[in-house]
This record gives C-alpha cells, sequence and structure tokens, in this order.
C-alpha cells in the first residue's frame, strides 16, 4: 500500500472501484437513474399525465418512442418521471432506516448487556415477518401514500441497518483506539460518534446500496398489488398494474415499466458489489 | 443437541408473542374507530355498534389482546367476508403456497446449485461471466414483471401453458419458475462463493497433490463442505417463498396465502389479515429454527451454545 492511500482510503477504494468494470456500469445506471429523477420536467418528451384517447396503445414511433398506454399516456414520459417518484421513495424511506437503525444497532452494540439484548430481540421481532410482509402490513394499516409507504418501507428495513452498525460497533469497540479515548474521558456519544461509527462505515455503505435496490422492488412491488403510489401517478409497479390487463393486444405497455424497474436494480446491485470488493479488498479472494 | 434446539424454541416465545401483538395492535394503530374501520364506509350506526360488540372492542385493550389470542386457536376469530373461523380460511391457502414453495425450491436448487458449482469451478471462464451476470439478474428481477413476461411468451404466444389458477402440473410450471428464479440467483451466488473459499483450503491442495483426479476432489472434498452454507440459503429461501409468495401469486392468480392476505387488505377483513400475519410469520421462524438445525448438524465445528 503507498502512502498515500493509506492517508486517503476513500481514495483508494475509488481507485479499486474504477477497476471494476461491473461496478462502474452499474454507477453509471444510477447517475442516468438520478439524472431523470432530478431533470424530468426538462427531459421528458411529453406530459406524463396528458390522456389522448385517440393515441391509446400506440406502439413504439418516433413521435413516441416507447409508445401510449391504455389512455394514449407517452409511456417514455411516464418512466422518466417514474424514476422521481422510486427515487424519492427509496431515499426518504432508507433515510429513515439509516437514522433509526444505526442508532438502535450502536446503543446496542455499544452498551450491551440488557439494552441490547432488549433492542435484538424487538428486531427480531421485526425480521419475523418474511420479505415485504411487514411492509405490506403496514401499509394496510396507514392506507396507501407515499408518505406511509416511506414509512413502511423505512420501518421493514431498519432491522439489516441495525444488526449491521451493532456487528461492526461490537467489534470496533474493543479496539485500543476506542479504550484510549475512552480512557482519556470523552463521553460517550462523542466516543461513538468521532471513533466508533466512522469505522462502521464501509458495511452501511454497502448495505445502503444494496438496500436501494430492494427497497426499489418492494415499493414497486406494492404498487403493482394496488396498495403503493396510486394512479394516475407513474410509479413502474402501478404501471405494470393495470398494463397486465393489456398482455395479448399490447405487450408493449408491460414490457417497459419492467426493464427500467430491473435495469435500475441491477445498476444498484452492480454498484452495492462492487463497493463490497473496493471497501474490503482483503475479502476479494 | 436436543438441549440447543429446546433452548432456540424457547426464543421463539417473546418473538411470537412480539409478532402478535403487532398483528393485534394493526388494527388499533389504524387512524380512526376500528368499529368503523371494519365495518367499512357504507356502514349503519347499528352494524359498527353490533362489530363493537363482537369484538370486544369496547373492553380495556390487554383483554381485547387475550379475547385476539383466545381466537386464533379455538375458531372464534371469525372472517368478516368468509363468515367462518379465519383460521380455517388460512390453512387451504397455506397448503396452496406450500405446494408451490415446493416446486420452485426444486427449480431454484437445481439451477442454483449447478450454475454455482460451474462457475466456482471454471472460474474466470466465459461461463462463469455469463452465470454470474445471470445470477445478479435473477435477484434484481421484478418477479411480478417476469411472471408477465413468461406469460406473454408461454400462454399467449405459444400457447403452450395456462397463465393462471390452479390445476394440474401445467398450472405449476411457470409459476414455479418465476418464483424460483431469485432464489436460484441467491443460490448460485452463494455456492460460487463458498465453493471458492473451500477450493482455496489446504486440504483441497493436498487432495489434488495426492494425484486424485480433479473431478474426485471437487465432489468428494469440495463439494460436501461447500454446500454448507448453501444448504441454509436454500433453508431461507424456502421460507421466503412461503410468505413471499404474493406477488407471484397474484400474478398467476395462484390461490395461496399472500394472495389471500391482499385481498384480505383489500377487503378489510381484518381478522384473516390478522392471523394470516401470526401464521406466516410462524411458519417462517420455525422454518429458520430448522435451517440453523440443520446447519448445527451439517458442520460439527459449530458449537450449540
Amino acid at each position: 500500500m503507498t502512502k498515500e492511500s493509506t492517508k486517503r482510503p476513500a481514495h483508494a477504494a475509488w481507485r479499486r472501484l474504477k477497476k471494476n468494470k461491473i461496478a462502474i456500469a452499474g454507477l453509471f445506471i444510477v447517475i442516468l437513474y438520478v439524472a431523470c429523477a432530478i431533470f424530468a420536467p426538462y427531459i421528458s418528451p411529453h406530459d406524463p399525465t396528458k390522456q389522448s384517447l385517440a393515441d391509446s396503445f400506440l406502439m413504439p414511433n418516433a413521435e413516441h418512442l416507447l409508445g401510449c398506454d391504455e389512455f394514449g399516456r407517452d409511456i417514455l414520459s411516464r418512466i422518466i418521471w417514474g424514476a422521481r417518484i422510486s427515487l424519492l421513495i427509496q431515499v426518504s424511506s432508507v433515510i429513515v432506516a439509516l437514522l433509526v437503525g444505526i442508532s438502535l444497532g450502536a446503543l446496542g452494540g455499544y452498551y450491551g448487556g440488557k439494552l441490547d439484548e432488549l433492542i435484538m430481540r424487538f428486531m427480531d421481532i421485526l425480521l419475523a415477518f418474511p420479505g415485504m410482509l411487514l411492509a405490506l402490513a403496514i401499509v394496510a394499516m396507514l392506507g396507501p401514500s407515499v408518505r406511509n409507504l416511506i414509512v413502511a418501507i423505512g420501518i421493514y428495513s431498519v432491522p439489516q441497518f441495525a444488526r449491521i452498525t451493532r456487528g461492526a460497533v461490537l467489534a470496533i469497540s474493543a479496539n485500543e483506539y476506542v479504550l484510549g479515548a475512552k480512557a482519556i474521558g470523552e463521553s460517550d456519544l462523542s466516543v461513538i460518534v468521532r471513533y466508533v461509527l466512522p469505522n462502521a462505515l464501509s458495511p452501511i455503505i454497502v448495505q445502503t446500496t444494496l438496500r436501494m435496490a430492494t427497497v426499489l422492488l418492494t415499493a414497486s412491488g406494492l404498487g403493482f398489488l394496488g396498495l403503493g403510489v396510486q394512479p394516475p401517478n407513474p410509479e413502474w409497479g402501478t404501471m405494470l398494474s393495470s398494463a397486465r390487463m393489456y398482455l395479448r393486444s399490447a405487450p408493449h405497455v408491460a414490457i417497459f415499466p419492467g426493464l427500467a424497474i430491473m435495469i435500475t436494480v441491477l445498476g444498484f446491485n452492480f454498484l452495492g458489489d462492487g463497493l463490497q470488493d473496493a471497501l474490503n479488498p482483503r475479502l476479494k479472494e | 443437541m436436543v438441549k440447543f434446539i429446546v433452548r432456540r424454541l424457547m426464543l421463539l416465545i417473546p418473538v411470537l408473542i412480539g409478532v402478535s401483538v403487532i398483528a393485534f395492535l394493526m388494527l388499533h394503530l389504524a387512524p380512526g374507530d376500528p368499529a368503523e374501520l371494519l365495518a367499512g364506509l357504507e356502514a349503519s350506526a347499528e352494524d359498527i355498534a353490533a362489530l363493537r360488540t363482537r369484538f370486544g372492542l369496547d373492553k380495556p385493550l390487554f383483554v381485547q389482546y387475550f379475547m385476539f389470542l383466545k381466537g386464533l386457536f379455538d375458531g372464534s376469530l371469525i372472517s368478516l367476508k368468509y363468515e367462518m373461523p379465519a383460521a380455517s380460511v388460512i390453512f387451504p391457502r397455506i397448503l396452496n403456497t406450500l405446494k408451490l414453495a415446493c416446486a420452485s425450491i426444486v427449480v431454484a436448487v437445481a439451477v442454483g446449485m449447478i450454475a454455482g458449482i460451474v462457475s466456482a469451478v471454471r472460474r474466470h471462464s466465459l461461463v462463469d461471466y455469463v452465470s454470474t451476470t445471470l445470477a445478479l439478474l435473477g435477484v434484481s428481477m421484478p418477479v411480478f414483471w417476469w411472471g408477465l413476461i413468461l406469460i406473454m411468451i408461454f400462454s399467449v404466444y405459444l400457447r403452450w401453458l395456462p397463465s393462471g389458477g390452479m390445476g394440474g402440473l401445467r398450472y405449476l410450471v411457470l409459476p414455479a419458475i418465476v418464483l424460483g428464479t431469485a432464489s436460484a440467483g441467491a443460490i448460485a451466488r452463494m455456492t460460487r462463493s463458498s465453493m471458492m473459499e473451500v477450493l482455496k483450503q489446504d486440504y483441497i491442495t493436498a487432495a489434488k497433490a495426492k494425484g486424485l483426479p480433479e473431478r474426485l476432489v471437487i465432489y468428494r472434498h469440495a463439494l460436501r463442505n461447500a454446500l454448507i452454507p448453501t444448504v441454509t440459503v436454500v433453508g431461507l429461501e424456502f421460507g421466503y417463498m412461503l410468505a413471499g409468495a404474493v406477488l407471484t401469486e397474484t400474478v398467476f392468480s395462484w390461490p395461496g396465502v399472500g394472495r389471500l392476505i391482499v385481498d384480505s387488505i383489500l377487503a378489510r377483513d381484518y381478522p384473516v389479515v390478522q392471523a394470516s400475519l401470526v401464521l406466516v410469520a410462524g411458519v417462517f421462524v420455525l422454518v429458520n429454527l430448522g435451517v440453523d438445525v440443520l446447519y448445527a448438524f451439517l458442520d460439527p465445528r459449530i458449537r450449540y451454545d
């Protein structure tokens, strides 16, 4: 390891990431997705909610690159605006999960004992609801809306972050620099925030990236079930939900929103895997 | 070993109590009056009052909780839509889901393990590259979309297989592939990495050094140890399938428990939703416990404490 890379571990990780073609492809997809979300009003060729019944089920052509849906709305524009809704849900729910999960995990891992036991048992209870069932139950309880979706998916992602943070904190807390900081009388909060959490950052970054993929699948799955973002909002899963009625006559209406989900999820998974290798170089073969 | 299992079972008790409390509170944490929620929008004041008495909603919360628990077991928790005990509504649906999950896990294990082993043995070859990409594609695929695509190909255009419903084996093929795809990807990824880990070990080098043919080294020495983590993934995936089949069941109109939960949510049949949540979570944690026990059994290095 060169002198520079010991000083700047983030720099070294970036150099390793740059060499990984698949990770860079993932990064490219993610950037494209975020750009669609941010610049939707400028790049979308048509109004995503404007209906034009004369154009319903229009096949892809030069004017409507991906064709039109059952109400004659431009599918490409709806996909571009859909990125905005998905990104909003992903980022907000992962932030909720990060804040709650890291706090609970750090508290449990740092103090141990009864508090740790209590927190982890509670996480076990949340994890006892398999897959998207917890998010489904919470949405069922609160009613489907974007805000409730964010709360539901946020809560359902808390245990993953709590467990990972706890594991990392447990491993780090025994280190001499942490014991040293405690010995010179730093407060617990300061020890956790200044010495423990920064060193737990790599697994949290990797988990955050991979979780973005899961969250997108869950949110669009709920949309497909009719329990997510409600029409006429162009969420990708919601779009698929109505498209399944027209598989025979207009398959393109179902194909493109699904492709958008798959490519975006793949992008986050590529990037997450790449970050894993770049941040923990020893793990790789 | 028995002590280990008993202690793990004891640990499940607080988890299951927590699950039942959450399922119970669903109705009470929802905004609005639970009785009005149960009755629906068009209900008259008498209907609401009747439901309030029937579900004991006028009693203190902890009394209601025990009524709910009791109702789960003795059948007094009645579905609003089907007018029969919630458990009797759920049970046949769980069997249907079990059928689908069993077929899917066969698909997932067969495809996933073969892909993972070939990838690890022919590391960094074209085959490895294709198989790892496909595995990641499998876990990134929205299941509902994958289901629609297969319906388009095999039901709409080729007319080989039915697009939904339940019947003979023909009805099982597409849903099993769809539900098994993500698991196949996960199993392939796990098999590949654990196999590569094992192939690095000294005893593999030793086996090769004493002149054993490559094939024998892989199948007799490497595979057996590499499959231990894979078995865990298979078990976990099976657990997820039992409960996570909601989307697949919706696409293929498969009358499983996941679909029942969604239908009951949409029909505001809260007793069925609550009871299904408890039962499904119960099955899920038991499957997980089974996986842990199997893991401890397969790997003698694991201590039972």
